[in-house]
């Protein structure tokens, strides 16, 4: 009995020091002596691998859930005779939700996990120990622009994604299905407003974004470094960064439709 | 590993494709209002009741939307509502005695502004206030009235 206790205090403090270690790394990447000139480049270099690759993936799936939206939509708008309501629940449903937390999903997937494998490789191959060795700090060299793409990157493939997907819903809605061009779109623009919908969805991207990257940038750096390892960390940002994200969904949610 | 000029190509293409995918979302997704600013000028009605007016609720002549509802505050003498609307600056010609009453886009929509013109010579301006108004219909309050008369002709 006394044995079980101590196991689930020694978890309960082995996860405070987990959340304390990567806190301080957290700050430790964003804290440097600000040298955005030289940044600049292994940024860009870093969108590019972190959001431009993932577009493909982001766009296609805004298009397919738009278009199931549409699809589900209409038939169950239609009993009720307002199938001209269409585009206002499809953006609404994009822009509040859909958009931020499935891209954030895929963004986990795509984008999280090859953060950490490739960061987690160098820390087993001591690329990153040997660059200490030469006096540059790994946390500025890749940490750091690893981590200011994926904030970046974050909310760009949100709103790239919600674009795609009121776009999917029209060609379902309007060219497929028959609702009235003009009235799928002036209900939508009547119901979605700028600050309180689309703002709140951009800021979500941009809070998901720093979370899953930072969990992704910590799985790798404090990977255990053996291949099984790398592939432990690779699974744990997946899994953490999906379930941060649905949950933080939720807190976020709650406040801004709280007024905020 | 791609050379580094297309990577920054790449990389412009897709921030560029983000900021368009923002602009899209502003102006055809959520229809982002251009009423404020040089087009319009504003005016302000007062109303006994305003029912379910919100702010952004369309302002229209004829049926025909011609501006939008930008503040409701409430008139801390007389207790009234006072809602002030921007209008397109075309629409400059409208008579200083156009009165304003609210509507209601079908049984249980949403509630709009009818303005209906007057007489006047002179036009109204920008910063007037439309005091003659109708107010919004309280479905509650005509069940209410129906239920009152109905249980007094039994009688």
């Amino acid at each position: 009995m006394i044995g079980w206790i101590e196991k689930l205090g020694h978890a309960g403090l082995l996860f405070c020091e987990h959340v304390g270690v990567s806190g301080l790394f957290l700050l430790r990447t964003i804290l440097r002596k600000p040298r955005v000139i030289r940044l600049f480049p292994l940024v860009v270099e870093q969108v590019y691998s972190v959001g431009v690759l993932s577009f493909v993936i982001v766009a296609l799936s805004g298009l397919f859930i738009g278009m199931v939206l549409a699809l589900q939509g209409y038939n169950i708008l239609e009993r009720f005779g307002s199938v001209e309501q269409l585009g206002q629940l499809v953006a609404l449903s994009v822009v509040r939700e859909l958009g931020p937390v499935i891209g954030g999903l895929l963004f986990a997937g795509r984008a999280g996990s090859s953060l950490t494998a490739e960061i987690g490789l160098m820390q087993a191959t001591e690329q990153l120990a040997s660059m200490e060795m030469m006096a540059v700090d790994p946390l500025w060299r890749i940490i750091a622009p690893r981590f200011w793409a994926g904030v970046i990157s974050m909310p760009v493939l949100i709103a790239i994604f919600c674009v795609v997907a009121v776009f999917g819903s029209y060609l379902v809605g309007v060219e497929w299905l028959g609702v009235d061009a003009g009235q799928f779109w002036s209900n939508m623009q009547a119901s979605v407003n700028f600050r309180i919908d689309i703002v709140n969805g951009i800021i979500k991207g941009f809070v998901f974004g720093i979370v899953i990257t930072w969990i992704a940038v910590y799985q790798g750096y404090y990977a255990i470094p053996t291949a099984a390892g790398i592939g432990r960390a690779t699974t744990k940002t997946v899994v953490y960064g999906s379930l941060v994200v649905l949950g933080l969904d939720f807190i976020l949610t709650s406040f801004m439709l709280g007024g905020w | 590993m791609l050379n580094k000029r297309i990577i920054e190509l790449l990389v412009g293409l897709f921030i560029l494709v983000g900021i368009i995918a923002m602009f899209v979302l502003a102006f055809k997704v959520s229809g982002l209002s251009m009423y404020s600013g040089g087009g319009s000028f504003h005016v302000a009605a007062v109303f006994d009741n305003i029912g379910d007016l919100k702010v952004r609720a369309p302002v229209t002549i004829a049926g025909v939307r011609v501006g939008e509802v930008d503040s409701i505050a409430i008139d801390n003498s007389t207790f009234k509502a006072e809602v002030g609307m921007y209008i397109d600056k075309k629409q400059d010609k409208l008579p200083a005695d156009t009165t304003a009453k609210i509507l209601t886009a079908g049984l249980i929509g949403a509630n709009y502004i009818e303005l209906i013109p007057g007489y006047n010579e002179s036009n109204l301006k920008e910063g007037a206030l439309i005091i003659d108004t109708q107010p919004a219909i309280v479905l509650e309050n005509l069940v209410g009235q129906l239920i009152y008369k109905l249980s007094g002709e039994k009688k």
